[in-house]
């Protein structure tokens, strides 16, 4: 089984036997394979029911809840690492629930789909119709993503906030972008976060 | 399975006690009807409790002795099902309080006279003390899981906060941490139903055994209405009639849902005890977790190992999935292993009890990942 890019990028960066709080979790992709190759003491917060219960019956702690509601609820500095992988952008309070991140766990992976790709200006700029792209892939009016960003915004995001940036992977399709023109030329990014 | 008497279906004990109960009496003897199914291996590491609702029994996975119907989760616990004697060694007790075996109102006191309300309240953490007991008494040190629907929920709630290095997973399905207002209103209705039969003479109806099956019956229509969805009613029964063309003009069941609910509560009138129901009802009332617990839910749970799994359905009204994820915080707020999903299902509170695929796929990944 072959993780999707920013997920598998997340799982070769996560220390072996850490405690890891994967929020908007799917199935447990993820969690299956941190607790199955790295030791890890794996949970995850999962919105979707059908998700939640594939998650369940494959033997992961997942609960059915909501990353706008339910983080609130953690206590603090209980994980090594709290991931939020290709959810940010579906946040009605992407800042809050960012903060949460990094108030439950110590560091933070956050995936998101850049806006700023060159595919989605292109789009934009000759068809002037919204993109559908591979990252998003969804139409306007059935997309979860309400709260879009570039991998601009982001590094400006977290400079604003006094967040530190560990580390960034930046990805188009699974084939790595460097870091300089990653706004342009990556169609999605990982970051990992430290308080 | 071993010819130890202690094994098997429809047993019996006697154990002395005493045991201590919450409202400061001490019951002894205590006696426990139960029923087990598989066997103990040999590190005693694969046995399983079920607990069961309000008015359920240990018959939990064999054909009841009396009305010839199945057990009452033979869609849980069988071969081939989440829970299977092949692998578990599982046992289904008789709630203390109940008329089914174990004490309760009807027993007999040390003097030889039915208890009646003689009887003392317990609570739901006293029912679990009684299984605590004939837990021991099976030679079980720690259980693999405990699992209960409903009242069985709150017993497995009750299970892991009074005795966390025992129970290694908790499976609690459609239940609550605490009676809601709304849920001792209800219960309410069918105490008072009972006692104001006249045939409940203060609880001493065992001599003549004219027993206040009219209130019994008004008790479990007003609880049943409660275990459906209105969706589901309305699919079921709707506005339909019963068996005639037109309204009668009269007070005869013209529709079928009155129908219905007559036959729930006639039928439930022989095999349940009104006393009974009292004291049960009134330790489901009396049940709440976070006062037991000086105010806080997590508090409960603070320092758990045990892993947990909570269930809600998104049509029951009864224990609503609010309540589920009450518990679901208190969890995480004590670091507590815990899985949670609402299932659909459009039979409300009673779906923990029907077929629902999903709730048996859950239940076995999280049982397996345990083992």
């Amino acid at each position: 089984m072959s993780l999707r890019p920013d997920l598998a990028i997340i799982a070769n960066n996560v220390a072996s036997g850490s405690r890891v709080l994967d929020i908007g979790c799917g199935d447990g992709e993820l969690m299956a394979v941190l607790r199955d190759a790295k030791g890890c003491d794996a949970r995850g917060i999962e919105i979707d029911g059908a998700n939640v219960s594939a998650a369940v019956a494959r033997g992961l702690s997942v609960i059915q809840g909501d990353a706008d509601t339910d983080l609130i609820n953690y206590p603090d500095d209980t994980y090594d690492y709290a991931i939020l992988s290709q959810t940010l952008q579906t946040a009605r309070s992407p800042d809050r629930v960012l903060d949460d991140l990094l108030r439950i766990g110590r560091r933070a992976f956050v995936s998101f789909p850049n806006f700023a790709y060159w595919r989605v200006r292109w789009s934009l700029m000759w068809s002037g119709r919204m993109p559908v792209t591979a990252a998003l892939p969804v139409s306007w009016y059935e997309t979860e993503n309400i709260h879009q960003l570039t991998i601009e915004d982001f590094r400006a995001f977290v400079a604003e906030r006094g967040i530190t940036v560990e580390n960034a992977w930046f990805l188009s399709g699974d084939r790595r972008r460097g870091a300089a023109a990653a706004n342009l030329r990556a169609e999605q990014a990982v970051f990992l976060l430290r308080r | 399975m071993s010819d130890d008497a202690r094994f098997g279906l429809a047993r019996t004990v006697s154990l002395p006690g005493p045991l201590a109960l919450d409202g400061g009496a001490r019951l002894s003897p205590v006696e426990i009807a139960y029923e087990t199914y598989g066997t103990l291996n040999a590190d005693g590491s694969n046995a399983i409790l079920i607990c069961h609702a309000l008015t359920g029994d240990h018959h939990v996975a064999s054909t009841h002795p009396i009305t010839g119907k199945p057990g009452w989760w033979t869609r849980m616990v069988g071969a081939g099902k989440p829970i299977d004697p092949a692998r578990h060694f599982i046992i289904c007790s008789n709630v203390l309080g109940s008329c089914l075996g174990s004490s309760g109102p009807a027993s007999k006191d040390p003097g030889g006279a039915p208890y009646a309300m003689r009887f003392p309240v317990i609570t739901i953490r006293d029912m679990v003390r009684a299984q605590a007991m004939l837990v021991d008494h099976l030679g079980i040190g720690t259980l693999q899981a405990v699992v209960g629907g409903s009242m069985g929920g709150m017993q497995v709630l009750e299970w892991a906060a009074t005795y966390p290095d025992r129970v290694r997973s908790a499976v609690v399905i459609a239940s609550a941490a605490r009676h809601s207002a709304q849920n001792i209103a209800f219960h309410e209705v069918g105490r008072q139903a009972i006692m104001a039969d006249p045939q409940w003479r203060g609880g001493d109806y065992y001599a003549d055994g004219k027993a206040p099956t009219a209130g019994l019956a008004v008790a479990r229509m007003a609880a049943h209405i409660t275990y459906l969805s209105e969706a589901g009613l309305t699919e079921k029964f709707g506005r339909r009639l019963q068996k005639r063309d037109a309204k009668s003009f009269g007070f005869d069941a013209d529709f079928q849902i009155e129908s219905y609910l007559r036959h729930q509560g006639i039928s439930f009138v022989d095999r349940f005890d009104a006393n009974s129901y009292l004291y049960i009802t009134r330790a489901m009332d009396y049940f709440d977790l976070a006062e037991e617990h000086g105010g806080l839910l997590a508090n409960a749970f603070k320092g758990t190992n045990t892993r947990f799994c909570m269930v809600s359905f998104d049509t029951d009204w009864l224990y609503p999935t609010s309540e589920s994820r009450a518990v679901v915080h208190a969890l995480n707020a004590a670091g507590a292993a815990v899985s949670f999903v609402e299932l659909s299902s459009p039979f409300g509170h009673d779906a923990f009890l029907l077929d629902v695929p999903e709730l048996n796929r859950v239940v076995d990944g999280f049982l397996r990942a345990g083992e």
